[in-house]
């Protein structure tokens, strides 16, 4: 039927810009400060673990 | 794709680092604020690393790490309700342009339509369509039954091809290398990142 195709290239279509937008952030790198908050959660844990 | 590490002596908190990206963009997908967007990730490391016993190993730590984000978005939402839709608003106004009548899918146009979704909607589209999860992982994720989840995605579907005067004549007229030509030119050209 048509009306199945057009729909598809429209679901199409905003899949293909959801991919767009949600890849732009996959690709950037990750900030520092989340790599250091992990840094000092390990850190936190060794020190729990002694004392 | 999962990659489970055989060895038992490792700690579960090591993978959450190569989630990270993944994180950011479901969170960016929610707040749609890069700023909130990086808090709201922030929390749910912490989260995440005080709950690990609620890990279950060997199960998907991605919808985990997804589920801990969106239950900390919504109750922060929930506590800041008026803010957070201030803050909505004036990102929609700072994004919106003239309505553009010829049809063509834009990504500023894309944009404009999804920070308009409900967060439930956008999150549904989000995990379905772009992060690859199956509809039983989103349902798990989003604790709702498959059939919510379905009908969400649906619903945004439908919403977004409004929100874009999308009409089914118009997307029939794109092919896809047009659409791909389209989409990149609207692609804002990003510098270095910060």
């Amino acid at each position: 039927m048509a009306h199945q195709k057009s729909k598809s290239s429209l679901e199409e279509q905003i899949e293909e810009n959801l991919r767009k937008v949600y890849q732009k952030t996959l690709e950037e790198e990750v900030p520092d400060r989340f790599l250091d908050l992990l840094e000092q959660l390990k850190e936190q844990d060794e020190q729990n673990d002694k004392s | 794709m999962t990659k489970v590490d055989p060895d038992d002596t490792s700690n579960p908190r090591d993978e959450i680092v190569t989630h990270l990206p993944a994180m950011r963009a479901f969170a960016l997908s929610l707040t749609r604020n890069g700023s909130q967007a990086d808090d709201l990730v922030q929390d749910a490391i912490v989260k995440a690393w005080k709950n690990i016993e609620s890990f279950q190993v060997g199960t998907n730590m991605r919808a985990w790490l997804f589920t801990i984000l969106r239950n900390t978005f919504y109750s922060d939402r929930r506590k800041h309700k008026r803010e957070v839709q201030d803050t909505d608003g004036a990102f929609a106004a700072t994004l919106s342009e003239k309505p553009d009548h010829d049809g063509r899918l834009a990504m500023a146009d894309f944009e404009t339509a999804f920070v308009q979704l409900k967060p439930e909607q956008r999150e549904a589209l989000v995990l379905v369509g772009a992060s690859g999860f199956s509809y039983e992982e989103a349902a798990e994720t989003c604790g709702v039954a498959v059939g919510t989840i379905k009908s969400r995605v649906n619903r945004a579907r439908q919403r977004l091809a409004e929100l874009m005067e999308l009409r089914d004549d118009e997307a029939l007229e794109l092919t896809d290398q047009e659409t791909l030509a389209v989409v990149t030119a609207g692609l804002p050209v990003r510098g270095t990142a910060a």
